[in-house]
């Protein structure tokens, strides 16, 4: 059997991917990609960041058997990956230590980072903290409105939180602003991307961080189950999650890999952000080509998710490639099912999940009661639901 | 010979600079774009760059950031700006276009389709801002099956390697952008854009022109006395900004003298 070994030297995945960045940029990734092919099979390196994958952040994080779920959707049986349980409360930690730890290898003593839901943001300031690094975070001002918790947690990490005012204000805005600061800082300063997008090598490299999920899973399944399980879902903003756990399953047959993205109000009124679910355009956004949502004259258009954090129009161009290549299925699900979702969790199993990991569960439920009761479906909790309490509680018309 | 190059051509002999003004197509409004670059070749353009507004232009500053944003109200987009070209064509058949912009908005369309309705708009060459020669072989061999110039960037990071690979796709001139950052920052160094422009001298015969952080008489004679093309953006669309519908043509026609006046006093 062929392998899969994606992406190539250049960052391709097929016509996805590669390094569509102005020349300004050019010099600056080309040194990132050498020091990261240098250090990602290096011993220490590599133990540096395991060290700090289990006494800081807490791994492995555990899976749980989600029985009372199971029992109420009546199916297959629901597992969760509880990344919600590490320290900041989101995967993102494990990608923001590896590229800090890189940063630090390169001599650069300031990092920036782009972010939507904040949960990025909050990791990168923590990281940046723990490791003395000054540390500056582009947020859309409306998403410094949606996640007030944790803009505060970024400035009491002692990060400098800037609002970005241009475009849509959102999260793709933010990676602008990121983009326009690196090209002038580059001499001193590292950009920490929090998804699997941008030009090459972060695709490749955030989901190399990431992959510690999938791996740590697929060990932990075995111990739990006996088995691998039958699907395994996770959702997708610009998909570092997903490719986490998928990758170390990409190999492995009779595992479905099911990403779900954002409908919003739903695919039909336009007011989404799921480009693979709706079949957009291929086109080129933020350094990489991949499919984006855009209107026919090629500018990109606004995203609605009631999630700040699947709240992007394009997605990472290893989701494009596996989506072509018929590896990975992508679905969408809508503002109230992942809100339905969410309250199913916290009332059930006693979690409060993030409206970004209520997406996976939405999908999970529907997916589990087509199943039998002997067959597995592993849901990635990409996070706890702590920094949606202002949205949900405004969802529902409470005053905190 | 493509115009950009019988353009160059012609200011050499004359021992001349060429003064290329920036402006955003359909900023502050679509039906002053084509007004506007009559204005600036009456008053001092030799060639106009054109910017096709996009709605993520990660390598701009916030002048001209906003210049997009006030073009897209309108809905100013790549077809809409071929036909603000074909429109200055009419009266204008000498002065090259050079269209900059983003690979979006052309990959939206398709290269092939791009190439050919450039053609017939008559444009005479592109900047592709996030297509580095690495990822656009086929785009630029449609664009130079019509003797559309491909125009790439230099930066003060790229390699003398790279110098090499750029020019060996580019035809027309090379754009050197005289600082790190985006467009409208404010610390040209001529001193070191003099030694990197002489070292890409020797790597090309094309052209060389400057652009990023000329804003006024000064820095555009400094630049004009060691590069082939003077290029200013960011301060045209200051000027464009800070104008109105009445004082607009006038403000810009005055910029452009000083700036042409500067750049023909520069000694060679
Ligand atoms: C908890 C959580 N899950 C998922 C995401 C979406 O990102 P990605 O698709 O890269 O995993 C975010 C982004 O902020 C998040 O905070």
């Amino acid at each position: 059997m062929q392998l899969y070994d994606m992406p190539d030297a250049r960052g391709h995945f097929g016509q996805f991917g590669g390094t569509f960045v102005a020349e300004t940029l050019v010099e600056a990734l080309e040194e990132l990609r050498v020091m990261y092919e240098k250090y990602r099979h290096d011993p220490e390196f590599l133990a540096e960041f395991a060290y700090d994958l289990k006494h800081f952040v807490g791994r492995p994080s555990p899976i749980y058997h989600a029985k009372r779920l199971s029992d109420k959707v009546g199916g297959a049986q629901i597992y969760l990956k509880r990344e919600d349980l590490n320290h900041t409360g989101a995967h993102k930690i494990n990608n923001t230590i590896g590229q800090a730890l890189l940063a630090k290898r390169m001599g650069k003593p300031r990092v920036i980072a782009e972010t939507g839901a904040g949960q990025h943001g909050v990791a990168t300031a923590t990281i940046a903290a723990r490791l003395g690094l000054e540390c500056v975070v582009y947020m859309g001002s409306e998403d410094v409105k949606r996640q007030a918790p944790n803009v505060f947690r970024m400035k009491l990490l002692g990060a400098t939180v800037v609002p970005v005012e241009s475009g849509s204000k959102t999260l793709k805005d933010a990676l602008n602003e990121a983009m326009r600061d690196w090209v002038t800082n580059v001499h001193n300063t590292f950009y920490i991307i929090g998804t699997v997008a941008g030009p090459h090598p972060y695709p490749m490299m955030v989901r190399d961080f990431q992959a510690v999920i999938g791996v740590e899973a697929k060990v932990q399944m075995m111990e739990m189950a006996n088995r691998q399980p039958d699907a395994v879902v996770a959702c997708v903003g610009g998909g570092s999650n997903a490719m986490g756990i998928f990758y170390p399953y990409i190999d492995v047959p009779n595992v479905r890999l099911i990403g779900v993205e954002a409908a919003g109000h739903g695919i039909e009124t336009g007011m989404h952000a799921a480009p693979l679910t709706a079949n957009s355009p291929v086109g080129v956004l933020h350094g990489n080509r991949t499919y984006l949502m855009q209107d026919a004259d090629g500018q990109i258009i606004e995203t609605h998710s009631v999630s700040a954090g699947l709240d992007y129009p394009g997605v990472g161009p290893e989701h494009a490639w596996l989506k072509d290549i018929k590896r990975a299925e992508y679905v969408a699900i809508t503002d109230d099912e992942a809100m339905a979702a969410f309250h199913n969790l916290c009332r059930t199993e006693g979690i409060i999940p993030a409206l970004e990991s209520s997406h996976a569960l939405a999908y999970a439920e529907k997916l589990a009661k087509t199943m039998r009761k002997d067959q597995i479906v592993l849901v990635n909790l990409s996070g706890r639901g702590d920094k949606d309490i202002n949205t949900v509680a405004k969802l529902a018309n409470i005053t905190l | 010979m493509s115009r950009i190059q019988s353009t160059f051509t012609t200011l050499k002999q004359q021992g001349k600079t060429a003064l290329i003004p920036y402006i955003t197509a359909g900023d502050p409004h679509p039906k002053h774009t084509v007004n506007l670059m009559h204005t600036m070749v009456k008053n001092g353009a030799d060639m106009i760059e054109l910017g096709v507004p996009f709605s993520d232009p990660m390598a701009d500053g916030p002048v001209i950031q906003r210049a997009s944003e006030r073009a897209l109200v309108h809905k100013v987009g790549l077809t809409a700006v071929l036909n603000m070209v074909k429109e200055f064509r009419q009266t204008d058949q000498k002065t090259p276009i050079i269209l900059m912009g983003y690979a979006n908005p052309i990959e939206a369309i398709g290269a092939t389709v791009f190439a050919d309705r450039a053609k017939a708009a008559d444009v005479d060459g592109v900047i592709t801002v996030d297509y580095p020669p690495e990822e656009c072989g086929d785009f630029v061999k449609e664009l130079q099956a019509r003797d559309i110039d491909p125009v790439f960037l230099l930066s003060p990071t790229t390699e003398p390697k790279r110098v090499d690979l750029i020019v060996s796709q580019a035809s027309g001139f090379v754009y050197y952008v005289s600082l790190k950052g985006v467009t409208g920052a404010a610390n040209l160094n001529i001193e070191e854009v003099s030694q990197r422009v002489a070292s890409i001298r020797e790597q090309t015969k094309l052209p060389v022109g400057v652009g990023f952080g000329i804003r006024d008489a000064a820095t555009a004679m400094a630049t004009a006395a060691i590069a082939d093309a003077v290029v200013v953006g960011s301060r045209m669309v200051q000027t464009i900004e800070a104008s109105n519908d009445d004082n607009l043509l006038h403000n810009v026609a005055t910029l452009m003298t000083e700036l042409k006046t500067a750049v023909d006093a520069a000694k060679k």
